[in-house]
């Protein structure tokens, strides 16, 4: 109860705190010394009361204090603390003050971590920072307190949606919103440097690691989710082409894109309006995802209710911030003298602009695969869906092409560059198309198609692998970075020629044989646990090669809200996943169970982490010599 | 000199001109070819072509549901229409009777629909609005 009125109060307080930030900053932008102190003791305090409030819900939650709105609607006593705490975030309110908490917290690292900066610059940045703050204010007390009170206080809350009690859900929100709030900083920081003239190379190396910071948490978020999608929703994969997915793949995009650009600003003026471009669309895009998902245009596990007033104040919010972005760019961006983008055409930066165009296709095919069905259904009462061939059909045959630029184009030098060591990689060209029809030869009907994706994949592999043992370690994490995208490729591509997979409805007792692989469900067994019943189901599966191994999938019924989720059973090893989920359907005898072999799982996930890892460490390695 | 820069910039304007087109004649036609349609049993009446992959949403009929092992069979209602499904293939954990099913697939006839995809929803009362719409506000 006080938990939740310390909470509420310390929001508004917060809001305060952001208008008086605001004067402040006005009044000290023409002054010519340093920036007032109580620039910092403000945005401090802003920081801290938003910790409070946050806090506050954690307790509420833990109390399972059922006065409150949020927690009535998204917790139960009989839940196990660790997803009472986690489901604080779980939820719209929460998780909108997760985002609050987020911005605020950045805004107040950039403050300090700026100091080398020019004084206006920075002003400008937290001004801009401060406008969408205060619009996030807004919109958490006006359209989504957490903090609301319900009279007469329930005895018991609803729930949470058991698909949402997992460990990986719990960690995937926070890391993923570091990325999409670290992108709001790209973007005011951006807008502040176009305003006062300063898009620099100095400039670069300051954003640049606002750039990698949100890259990583960006990718390594959307990867979580993946990975929980994999084994929680049992459609035995790992990405869906999901509207949801799309949303955060958008802002990853550009974001790519955008930290390619900042190398080439790093070292010579060009492409200045092109990268405040990029900023600019990377929180839209991001600020878009919230919008989509948070107002139940999408259907999805994210969507968690449909108010109106949300979606619209949201829109607004959107809107506004676009005609200030793009006024500003318009009447600011002057074609600076300095910049040149007349580029030699055999030069890295050439190539980074080829990143950039494909950057560019692969995110108009994710926009419009997904902003087409709700065009279509407001313009007329057609409702449609896009599937996965369409962006398998667009994305995959470019993907070859990309490669190849992107083995070679990190060997060229800056400005101007020769080709060099022709031989070695004639030599790695032949070894990658070899090596490929040699493995391809007999698992697949489609081979010249996947002889020339797959061996570009394998060239971008074996360049960088070299780069990474026998080249002296000029640029590790650049190497590390693509040295991943390729075991990433080459990881999907295999993983989805030589997946197999049986469907069938089996009874306890039953054998099932289909080719070479025996099936047998040998018995169900029932447990109690604190929220849920569970079915255990014991299978031992024989598979081609004469191995038995024995599998056990759940079922759980969740006490409240009354749920029943599988468990997928996974045996990861580290040249294939063995997945087997079931499902009990109409209280029959019969389950239905999914037996999947899919091979090179694990690195999929593997590469993910070492494409972030290559971002991370380009984050720490010292700064380049001059 | 000046002429050759000049040149090198059309073929470079051209060059991305020519790509864009192509890209956006590609997004739209592959488009066209991938689209599916989402359809209520009513619907389905009046449907003319018959043989493109559609989704049929609405409510799986009480009583409907028979299973052995090769497939499972139930009855999507509107509650004006119906229409017969024959699925074979992983079932979702919130499939059952009575509850909003969304199911993607090719008809047989007017009568028949053979799903080789039925859609989980994420949460007991969450309907997807397509369904709640197939139903009217039932």
């Amino acid at each position: 109860m006080l938990a939740n009125q310390i909470g509420y109060y310390s929001l508004i307080l917060g809001l305060l705190f952001s208008f008086l930030l605001c004067v402040v900053l006005i009044k000290d932008f023409n002054n010519n010394k340093r920036i007032n102190w109580n620039v910092f003791t403000l945005s401090f305090l802003q920081f801290t009361f938003v910790v409070v409030s946050f806090l506050s819900l954690i307790l509420s939650f833990i109390n399972s204090d059922f006065s409150n709105e949020t927690v009535f609607n998204n917790s139960h006593t009989t839940k196990p603390l660790f997803y009472k705490i986690s489901g604080t975030w779980g939820n719209h309110e929460g998780s909108l003050l997760l985002w609050l908490l987020v911005l605020t917290l950045f805004i107040f690292l950039f403050l300090i971590k700026s100091s080398q900066q020019p004084k206006k610059y920075r002003i400008l940045t937290l001004l801009f920072q401060q406008i969408i703050i205060i619009g996030f204010f807004l919109f958490v007390l006006m359209t989504s307190n957490p903090f609301n009170y319900l009279f007469p206080i329930p005895k018991e809350g609803l729930g949470l949606n058991p698909i949402l009690q997992d460990p990986i859900l719990a960690i995937h929100p926070p890391i993923l919103y570091l990325g999409y709030v670290g992108s709001s900083i790209i973007f005011s920081s951006s807008l502040a440097a176009v305003t006062q003239n300063y898009i620099s190379k100095k400039w670069a190396l300051h954003i640049k690691k606002w750039v990698l910071v949100s890259w990583v948490f960006l990718s390594t978020g959307i990867m979580l989710g993946s990975i929980w999608a994999y084994y929680e929703l049992g459609w035995g994969g790992f990405w869906f082409w999901d509207p949801v997915e799309n949303i955060s793949l958008m802002p990853w995009l550009t974001l790519t894109a955008l930290l390619h650009c900042i190398l080439v600003l790093e070292r010579r003026i060009a492409l200045t309006s092109w990268i405040v471009i990029l900023s600019i669309a990377t929180f839209m895009f991001s600020m878009c995802g919230t919008f989509l998902v948070r107002s139940g245009i999408l259907n999805s596990v994210h969507t968690f209710a449909n108010d109106p007033a949300r979606g619209i104040f949201i829109l607004i919010f959107l809107f506004v911030l676009i005609f200030l972005s793009l006024g500003i760019f318009f009447l600011f961006d002057k074609e600076n003298n300095k910049s040149s983008n007349n580029f030699f055409w055999l030069s890295k930066e050439t190539f980074i602009l080829v990143n950039n165009w494909f950057m560019m296709y692969f995110l108009s095919v994710v926009l419009i695969g997904t902003v087409y069905p709700i065009f279509l259904d407001v313009i007329s009462t057609e409702k449609i869906s896009v599937g996965p061939p369409f962006y398998h059909k667009l994305i995959i045959p470019f993907l070859a092409p990309f490669l190849l630029f992107m083995a070679f184009g990190p060997k060229l030098k800056w400005i101007k560059s020769k080709i060099e060591n022709k031989n070695s990689l004639i030599i790695f060209f032949i070894i990658s198309v070899a090596l490929t029809f040699v493995i391809l030869k007999n698992i697949t009907t489609d081979l010249l198609f996947y002889t020339i994706l797959i061996s570009a994949a394998f060239f971008l592999f074996f360049t960088n692998l070299k780069e990474l043992f026998v080249e002296k370690f000029n640029n590790i994490s650049r190497v590390i970075a693509h040295f991943g995208f390729s075991l990433f490729i080459l990881a999907v591509l295999f993983n989805s020629i030589l997946s197999s997979e049986i469907i069938t409805n089996i009874k306890v007792g039953e054998k099932y044989n289909y080719n070479e692989t025996e099936i047998l469900f040998e018995k169900i067994e029932e447990k109690k646990e604190s929220n849920y019943k569970v079915i255990i189901g014991y299978f031992k599966i024989t598979g081609e090669n004469g191995k038995t191994i024995q599998l056990k999938p759940e079922l759980r019924i969740y006490n409240q809200p009354i749920i029943i989720t599988s468990e997928a059973d996974i045996k990861t090893t580290l040249l294939e996943d063995k997945f087997l989920a079931m499902n009990l359907v109409k209280n029959d005898e019969y389950f239905n169970i999914r037996y999947q072999v899919k091979p090179f799982m694990l690195w999929i996930w593997i590469s993910v982490l070492l494409i972030s890892l290559g971002g991370l460490m380009s984050l720490v390695k010292k700064k380049y010599a001059k | 000199m000046y002429g050759k820069k000049v040149k090198l910039r059309f073929l470079f304007l051209a060059l991305i001109l020519v790509s864009v087109i192509l890209s956006v004649f590609l997004i739209l036609q592959s488009l066209k070819d991938n689209v599916v349609y989402f359809q209520s049993p009513t619907e389905i009446k009046f449907l003319i072509e018959l043989d493109k992959k559609i989704r049929i949403g609405g409510m799986v009929k009480e009583q409907s549901i028979s299973i052995n092992s090769n497939e499972v069979n139930f009855i999507i209602t509107d509650f004006k229409n119906e229409i017969n499904v024959t699925y074979s293939g992983a079932v979702p954990n919130l499939f059952s009777e009575g509850k909003g099913v969304v199911a993607e697939g090719f008809l047989k006839d007017r009568n028949y629909f053979s799903a080789t995809k039925i859609l989980a929803k994420h949460d007991e009362n969450y309907m997807p609005p397509e369904v709640k719409e197939a139903i009217g506000d039932k």
